[in-house]
């Protein structure tokens, strides 16, 4: 026993006395099969005369990570190379892999598979989007409607110091909730009025995008951002369905942000 | 890269894995196209692309079911109003008599059992799109609206709604 701990203490400092102590291995434990199936939409840009399907393929969960990233990642490397998706980061801070799973829009780094390995776990891209293959998304308009709020800081005086712009703290805490959005489409294209009014509806993203410029303190710009709003489309075709707060993978409530900037026009 | 290599190896070229490492490399012939070619490519891709799924696919939730319910409840209760009316003022020309005494004695003559029913179908439309009203005023307030009080709240007027339409329906 002496001799063990004493080995043991040998390795902290210096590894190279390995093991101080013959015993054999235990067989590593190899835990029984759950084979769960997946079904994944499919669209090849190639063979364009060929449907969208929904392709099914078996994953055994207990080779698998807890995340559908990985056994989106699994089935990539070990079965079908053509499957095409977004990915980055894995921890929910890119917003690339946001898709539709099990009918909830959702980042597949953040959703947890469901260990009910009776139910096949259905994944499409983001609902109502031009399919540019398999689970990606076209996201231009999406990306053109944000630039179209002009998202940066507004102002005519640069600060006397030449350095910040200055905020309090109790300025700075109402972004909170605002400016975590990773901008992964999730709640606008949940969004049934972005569904049937995407040219012309900003969508709940791009809106709460807005009321974050304008609530910042420091931006000046805030008359010309709601006269942009003004009109029937751009920001009053939220009818309040409150799809986005639900399904929002960060927790955050653009219903909310949207509902302020109608009040802040309403009582100006 | 190494580990793309093998795997390749291990998908395309695996007959001749024998051959030695050399024959890992895959055989893919690439294509050079100029930006003009590139973008052909992709507005011909473009064009084409299909649109995802959406209503038939999405996760049956409260919050666009109740939203759906109020609009269809708001266009049948209007459609129903103009009907009513549109065939009061044509009645006289068309020879129909549709007033209220009209009205009454022919549901009178309507056996109780399927009175209720249809007593019901016309009172739920009505409450629940009155107090669903009510839940969007609050949130013009910007009360309520998280998604804990989206659900709370479709709740309560859910079973208000159906309270008061019983409550109608048995009068």
């Amino acid at each position: 026993m002496f001799a063990l701990r004493a080995s043991r203490n040998v390795l902290k400092s210096r590894p190279v006395f390995a093991r101080g102590l013959a015993s054999t291995a235990e067989a590593p434990k190899v835990p029984a099969p759950r084979i769960k199936k997946f079904g994944i939409y499919r669209w090849n840009p190639d063979t364009p005369e060929k449907k969208p399907e929904l392709k099914e393929y078996e994953v055994d969960l207990s080779q698998c990570g807890p995340m559908v990233l990985d056994a989106l990642i699994k089935i990539k490397n070990e079965q079908d190379p053509t499957l095409t998706f977004r990915r980055s980061c894995r921890e929910g801070i890119c917003g690339s892999c946001a898709m539709n799973i099990e009918g909830r829009n959702t980042l597949a780094c953040l959703c947890r598979i469901n260990p009910d390995i009776a139910k096949e776990e259905k994944i499409y891209p983001l609902p109502h989007m031009f399919v540019v293959r398999d689970l990606v998304p076209d996201l231009t308009q999406f990306y053109k409607q944000y630039k179209s709020i002009e998202p940066y800081l507004q102002r005519d005086e640069v600060p006397a110091d030449g350095k910040e712009n200055l905020q309090s703290i109790a300025d700075r805490r109402k972004l909170d909730g605002l400016y975590e959005c990773i901008l992964c489409a999730c709640c606008s294209t949940s969004c049934p009025s972005y569904w049937w009014n995407q040219q012309e509806y900003l969508g709940p993203a791009v809106l709460m995008q807005a009321y974050r410029w304008m609530i910042d303190s420091r931006d000046e710009a805030t008359a010309k951002r709601q006269q942009m709003l003004e009109n029937s489309m751009s920001l009053y075709r939220c009818h309040t369905i409150m799809n986005c707060a639900r399904t929002c993978p960060k927790g955050l409530n653009p219903g909310l942000a949207i509902a302020k900037i109608k009040r802040s026009m309403a009582f100006v | 890269m190494i580990r793309t290599i093998a795997q390749q190896s291990f998908r395309v070229a695996r007959p001749s894995l024998r051959q030695g490492p050399l024959a890992a490399y895959r055989c893919l012939q690439t294509q050079t196209t100029t930006p003009a070619e590139a973008l052909d490519i992709l507005n011909k891709q473009r064009a084409l692309r299909p649109t995802s799924p959406h209503l038939d696919i999405y996760q049956p939730q409260l919050t666009w079911y109740l939203s759906g319910l109020h609009r269809v409840t708001g266009v049948a209760l209007g459609g129903a109003l103009y009907a009513l009316l549109c065939a009061y003022a044509a009645g006289p020309a068309l020879g129909i008599h549709i007033d209220s005494t009209t009205l009454a004695h022919t549901f009178a003559a309507v056996p109780l059992v399927a009175k209720l029913p249809l007593k019901a179908l016309v009172a739920f439309p009505f409450t629940f799109h009155a107090f669903n009203g009510v839940r969007h005023l609050v949130w013009d307030f910007t009360k309520e609206l998280t998604v804990k009080g989206v659900y709370r709240t479709g709740y309560t007027v859910l079973g208000l709604s159906v309270l008061s339409a019983a409550v109608l329906a048995f009068i």
